[in-house]
C-alpha cells in the first residue's frame, strides 16, 4: 500500500461530481415507490385510504429527506445509490409489514407497522449519528480489540440468566422489560471491524509464510490460530443458540474477509473445509438441523413443520406477476413478515417483484463492493468488502433457504424483515458504507488530513 | 487487494443467479404442480371465493354455492344429500373437493378449466366476479329415487343407464352420506364429521357403483359365458350342455352343486337357453372348460373389462382373472374365483345386449354451460365396442326373458312390459355369505333403461336371501321407472 499524500494539480482542474442532486432524485422515486405501494395495499384490502396512511408516508419521507441532509453536510461525495436503495428496500418492508397486519377480519393496523416505522426513524436516525460522529472511517481501526471484545459480548449476551430469552428454539434474544433486541445483529458489525481491524494488520504473515501443496500456498500451523477461532466462534454460536444461520454468516464473513486481505485461494480451501466438517458434525449430532435437512430434500415430508411448504406455496400462488398487493394471502406463512417476508413479496408481486428485490439488494452489494475497490486504505477495503458481503450473504442464505437453494435458517431479510434490531444493524452498515464511499471517492484536494492516522498509515507502510 | 474483491463480487454474482434460478423454477415452473397441490389452503379460499358452479338434475340443483357473511364467501350446499351424496362428491374448505363430480370435473366447477379461458378472460375486462361452470346431468331423478328408495338402508349399490346413448340415469351406493357436514365453514365439526366417515368399517365414502373392492358377479357373469358360446359359432341357444346334479372340479375333489341341490334337467343335458334360465351353475362350469379362458377373457373384455372408463369419475376396471388352473377356470364360468366386477360394468353388459350389442360409453355430464348459462360442452353419445353380434344379442335378449318370465327373476317382472333379466347370487368369502344381484333391462323389445343392482349379504353367513328375492325387486322399481320416462 502505498502512502498517499496531496499532489498539486497542474494544469487542469477537475469538478468531481458528489452525486447528491442525483441521490435526490432516486430518493424521490423510491419514496414515491414506496407511498404507492401504500395507496395500493389500502385501496386493494380497506377499500379506503386512512389518514394513518399519509402519516407514515409523511414520516418515512422525512426521514429519508433527513438522511439525505446530513449526507449533503457530512459526507458530501458519499456513493450517491446505497441511500436510495436502503430506503426503497426498507419502505417496502414497511408496507409489506403493513399489509399483513391488515389480515382480514382484523382490519385496522395491528402496530407492527408502527412499530417498525418507529424502528426506521431510530436506525435512520442512528445513521445520521455514525455519519456526523465519525467523520473518518479509518479511527475505528484504534478500536480493532475492543470491538471484538464487544462482538463476543452482544454475541454471548442472550446466553445470561434473566435477560436472555428463548425464541422459536434460539436463544437471540434479550429482553429487558417490554423492550427485546437481537444483539447478534450488531455483533456482526462490530466483528466486521475486528476482523478488517485484524487482517490489515496481519495479512503479511497470513499470506506470504506458509509452504505450498499441490498448488496452494498453506499458512504455517500457528497463523491458523484466527480461522479456528472464528470457527469455533460459530460452532459456539450453533451449539449453545441453536441459530445456523448466524453460524453461517459469521464464518462466511471471516472466510470472504481473509480471503480478499491474503488473496490465497488456500484459506478458501481450509475454510469451506472446515464449515463442511462442521455441518456435518452438526447434522449427525442436532434433530432441529436433521429436520431442516429432511425438509430441505422434501419440503412435503409427513410429521414436519409445513413452513417451507406453505411458503413455496405462496410463491406458487404469486405465479410470474403475483396477485398483486393486497390480494394474495401471504399470512397464512408463519412469520410472513419477518424471516418469510420475500415469500410475501413473491406471492403478491410475483416472480417479477422478486427479481426486481434481487436486483436491489445485488446492486446495493455492487455499491458496497465498488467502494471497497476505490478505497484507498485497505481497512477500509477490508471492513467495505466485509459489511456488503454480510448483507449479499444474509439475504443468500435467507432468501435460498425459502426456495430451496439450501436449508432453511432462520435469518432476517436485510431492511424487508420486521424487528428492530436488524434495521438498526443494516442502517449502520449503509452509514458505514457511505462514510467509506464518501472518502473514496472525495477529490484529493478536499481529502481531510489527520496527522494522527496519516502517521500510523505511513508507519505501516514502512514495515 | 482488488483481484480478490472482483472475484468476490463474482461469487456474490453467482449466489444472486441461483436465487433467481430457484424463484423462477418455484414460481414458474412447479408453480402449477404447487398449486394443485391437495391441501394447498390459497387454493382452496381461491376457489371459495368463486361463484363454485352448480350441479343441475332436470334443472333442479342438488348441489350449488350460497353467499355468506362469512370470510369464506360462498358455502356449498348438497339440496338432496341422501340421494346423491356419490355423485356430487363433496366440495370441504378443509378436505378439497372430493369424490364424484366435485373432484372429477373440479376445475369446470371452479371455473379454472381451460375451456373457460374466455369467460374468464371476459370476467375481467368487464369486472364481474369470477364463477365456475354449472353441469347439467343425465339422471333421471325418478329412476335416482326409486333405486334410493328400494335400497333403502341395505348396503349395495345400483346403475342405470340409457342403453341407446349410454346416458347414466341412476348411480346410488349405500351406505350414503350428507356431504353438507364436509362443505360446512364450521371447520372442527368437519373434522370430526370427515373422521368418522373415513373410520366407518361400512366405508360410506366408496362409491359402489364404480369403485371400491368390487364385487364378485355370481350368476349375472353366465351372461358373458352364453354371449362366448353364441359368439364361438359352435353353439346355438338349443344346444345341449352337460349339466348333472353336481360337476366335479378338474382335478379335484371338490364337486360343485346347483343352486339348491336342484336338477338342471331331467336328462342332465340342458340347453343354453335352459342352464340361462335356471341358473344351472353344473352346464356353466363344465362349459367355462369347454371355451377356455381365452375366449371368456375375450368376451369380457369386449362388454368392456379391463379398460379404463371415466364417466366422468374414474370406474375401476372389472377383473377376468389370469394363470388359472382347470377347477378355477370351472369356477370363474359361473362367476366365482377371482372374477371380480363393478356394477356399471355389469349394467353394460345389460345395456350392450339391449343395443343390439353394441356397448355405449357411459356418461354423467350431459350438458356445461358457463356462468351466462350458454352451453359450452355438450356431450354426444359414443360408441366404446362392439360386444357382440345383432343375432347374439337377441338370442340372449330371448333368455333373458324367460329368466324373468319363468326363472329365477321373476320379481323383476312388470305388468304390460316385457322385462330381460338375469339373478345372481355371489358367494364371497368362505362362510357361504352371498350378495344378491339383478341386472337386465326393459322393455325388452325397445330397450330404454339397462339396470344392475346389487345387495350386499346383511350377515356374515348364509340368510336365505337370492338375487331373485333382494336384488330383482329393486331392479323393478328402477325399470318401472325408467320406462315410463
Amino acid at each position: 500500500m502505498t502512502a498517499t499524500s496531496p499532489t498539486p494539480s497542474t494544469v487542469t482542474s477537475l469538478t468531481v461530481r458528489s452525486g447528491r442532486t442525483i441521490e435526490l432524485l432516486l430518493l424521490v422515486l423510491a419514496v414515491g415507490i414506496v407511498a404507492l405501494a401504500y395507496v395500493a395495499v389500502n385501496l386493494t384490502v380497506v377499500g379506503e385510504l386512512p389518514t394513518h396512511v399519509w402519516w407514515h408516508v409523511a414520516v418515512f419521507a422525512a426521514l429519508a429527506g433527513g438522511l439525505h441532509l446530513v449526507l449533503r453536510l457530512r459526507a458530501r461525495y458519499a456513493d450517491p445509490l446505497l441511500l436510495p436503495l436502503a430506503t426503497l428496500l426498507n419502505g417496502l418492508g414497511l408496507v409489506m409489514i403493513h399489509r399483513i397486519d391488515l389480515v382480514p377480519g382484523q382490519l385496522g393496523t395491528s402496530g407492527v407497522a408502527s412499530r417498525q416505522l418507529i424502528w426506521t426513524g431510530l436506525a435512520m436516525a442512528m445513521a445520521a449519528v455514525v455519519l456526523v460522529l465519525l467523520r473518518d472511517h479509518r479511527v475505528l481501526r484504534r478500536y480493532t480489540y475492543i470491538a471484538m471484545a464487544l462482538g463476543f459480548v452482544l454475541l454471548l449476551l442472550p446466553m445470561l440468566p434473566v435477560i436472555g430469552e428463548t425464541v422459536n428454539g434460539s436463544r437471540l434474544w434479550i429482553r429487558i422489560g417490554p423492550f427485546s433486541f437481537q444483539p447478534g445483529e450488531l455483533a456482526k458489525i462490530a466483528v466486521a471491524v475486528f476482523f478488517a481491524g485484524y487482517l490489515v494488520s496481519t495479512r503479511d504473515a497470513l499470506s506470504l509464510v506458509g509452504r505450498r501443496v499441490l498448488g496452494l500456498q498453506f499458512p504455517r500451523a500457528r497463523d491458523l490460530g484466527p480461522i479456528l477461532v472464528a470457527w469455533s466462534l460459530s460452532v459456539l454460536i450453533l451449539v449453545l443458540q441453536r441459530d445456523l444461520g448466524s453460524s453461517l454468516l459469521f464464518f462466511g464473513l471471516f472466510v470472504a474477509m481473509l480471503y480478499v486481505a491474503t488473496e490465497r485461494t488456500s484459506w478458501i480451501v481450509i475454510g469451506l473445509t472446515l464449515f463442511a466438517s462442521g455441518a456435518v458434525l452438526a447434522w449427525r449430532l442436532f434433530s432441529h438441523v436433521q429436520s431442516r435437512v429432511t425438509l430441505w430434500l422434501d419440503p412435503f415430508a409427513p410429521d414436519q413443520s409445513d413452513q417451507v411448504a406453505k411458503g413455496l406455496m405462496g410463491l406458487a400462488h404469486g405465479g410470474i406477476f403475483g396477485a398483486g398487493l393486497g390480494n394474495g394471502y401471504p399470512y397464512i406463512t408463519y412469520y410472513a413478515n419477518s424471516d418469510y417476508i420475500v415469500a410475501s413479496f413473491g406471492e403478491e408481486l410475483g416472480m417479477v417483484g422478486l427479481f426486481a428485490l434481487l436486483m436491489l439488494y445485488a446492486l446495493l452489494v455492487e455499491r458496497g463492493l465498488r467502494t471497497a475497490i476505490g478505497s484507498r486504505d485497505g481497512f477500509g477495503k477490508l471492513l467495505a468488502v466485509g459489511l456488503s458481503f454480510t448483507v449479499a450473504l444474509q439475504v443468500f442464505v435467507i432468501v435460498g433457504g425459502i426456495t430451496r437453494v439450501i436449508p432453511l435458517t432462520g435469518l432476517t431479510t436485510p431492511f424487508l424483515s420486521a424487528g428492530g434490531s436488524s434495521l438498526l444493524a443494516n442502517w449502520i452498515i449503509v452509514a458505514l458504507l457511505l462514510r467509506i464511499s464518501d472518502a473514496a471517492r472525495r477529490p484529493i484536494s478536499e481529502r481531510r488530513q489527520d496527522p494522527s492516522i496519516d502517521a500510523a498509515e505511513r508507519a505501516e507502510a514502512l514495515r | 487487494m482488488n483481484t480478490p474483491v472482483r472475484r468476490l463480487a463474482l461469487v456474490v454474482f453467482a449466489m444472486f443467479t441461483a436465487l433467481l434460478l430457484s424463484t423462477t423454477w418455484i414460481q414458474f415452473v412447479q408453480a402449477d404442480d404447487l398449486r394443485d397441490r391437495a391441501g394447498n389452503r390459497r387454493t382452496l379460499i381461491e376457489n371459495y371465493s368463486r361463484d363454485r358452479g352448480a350441479i343441475l338434475v332436470d334443472g333442479t340443483p342438488i348441489a350449488s354455492s350460497e353467499p355468506t357473511d362469512d370470510e369464506l364467501e360462498w358455502l356449498r350446499r348438497y339440496q338432496q344429500p341422501s340421494r346423491y351424496a356419490h355423485v356430487t362428491g363433496y366440495y370441504s374448505f378443509t378436505y378439497g373437493a372430493g369424490l364424484g363430480l366435485e373432484r372429477a370435473e373440479d376445475s369446470l366447477l371452479a371455473g379454472t378449466d381451460d375451456s373457460l379461458f374466455y369467460q374468464r378472460l371476459s370476467d375481467v375486462v368487464t369486472g364481474k366476479p369470477a364463477s365456475g361452470a354449472s353441469l347439467e346431468l343425465t339422471i333421471d331423478p325418478a329412476v335416482q329415487a326409486a333405486a334410493v328408495e328400494a335400497l333403502g338402508e341395505r348396503r349395495g349399490a345400483a346403475v342405470a343407464l340409457d342403453p341407446r346413448t349410454g346416458e347414466i340415469l341412476a348411480m346410488v351406493s349405500r351406505p350414503g352420506f350428507d356431504p353438507n357436514a364436509l362443505s360446512s365453514h364450521r371447520l372442527s365439526a368437519v373434522d370430526e364429521a370427515y373422521t368418522a366417515l373415513v373410520e366407518d368399517p361400512a366405508s360410506p365414502l366408496t362409491n359402489r357403483a364404480i369403485g371400491g373392492d368390487l364385487y364378485p358377479p355370481g350368476s349375472t357373469f353366465k351372461l358373458v359365458l352364453a354371449a362366448a358360446a353364441l359368439e364361438s359359432g359352435e353353439y346355438e341357444p338349443d344346444t345341449e350342455l352337460e349339466g348333472g346334479l353336481t360337476y366335479t372340479l378338474p382335478g379335484t375333489e371338490t364337486t360343485l352343486p346347483n343352486f339348491g341341490g336342484a336338477a338342471c334337467d331331467p336328462e342332465d343335458r340342458p340347453t343354453l337357453a335352459e342352464s340361462v334360465q335356471v341358473s344351472c351353475n353344473t352346464s356353466f362350469a363344465w362349459l367355462a372348460g369347454e371355451l377356455g379362458d381365452d375366449a371368456i377373457r375375450e368376451q369380457a373384455e369386449a362388454f368392456g373389462f379391463g379398460e379404463p372408463l371415466e364417466v366422468p369419475m374414474s370406474v375401476t376396471p372389472s377383473i377376468y382373472p389370469d394363470e388359472l388352473d382347470d377347477a378355477q377356470l370351472a369356477l370363474t364360468g359361473i362367476g366365482q374365483f377371482e372374477v371380480r366386477e363393478t356394477p356399471m360394468q355389469v349394467a353394460m353388459i345389460s345395456a350392450a345386449i339391449a343395443n343390439e350389442g353394441v356397448v355405449m360409453t357411459p356418461y354423467l355430464v350431459e350438458e356445461v354451460r358457463n356462468s351466462d348459462l350458454e352451453v359450452i360442452e355438450s356431450a354426444e353419445p359414443r360408441t366404446r365396442a362392439r360386444a357382440v353380434s345383432g343375432q347374439t344379442a337377441d338370442e340372449l335378449t330371448d333368455m333373458m326373458e324367460l329368466v324373468v318370465q319363468q326363472g329365477s327373476g321373476q320379481a323383476a317382472a312388470l305388468p304390460d312390459v316385457p322385462v330381460a333379466g338375469k339373478t345372481g347370487t355371489a358367494e364371497f368369502g368362505d362362510s357361504g355369505a352371498a350378495h344378491a344381484w339383478f341386472t337386465g333391462f326393459a322393455p325388452a323389445d325397445d330397450p330404454q333403461i339397462a339396470v344392475a343392482v346389487i345387495v350386499e349379504s346383511a350377515t356374515d353367513n348364509w340368510a336365505g336371501e337370492t338375487g331373485g328375492q333382494v336384488a330383482a325387486p329393486i331392479a323393478r322399481a328402477m325399470l318401472d321407472a325408467g320406462v315410463q320416462r
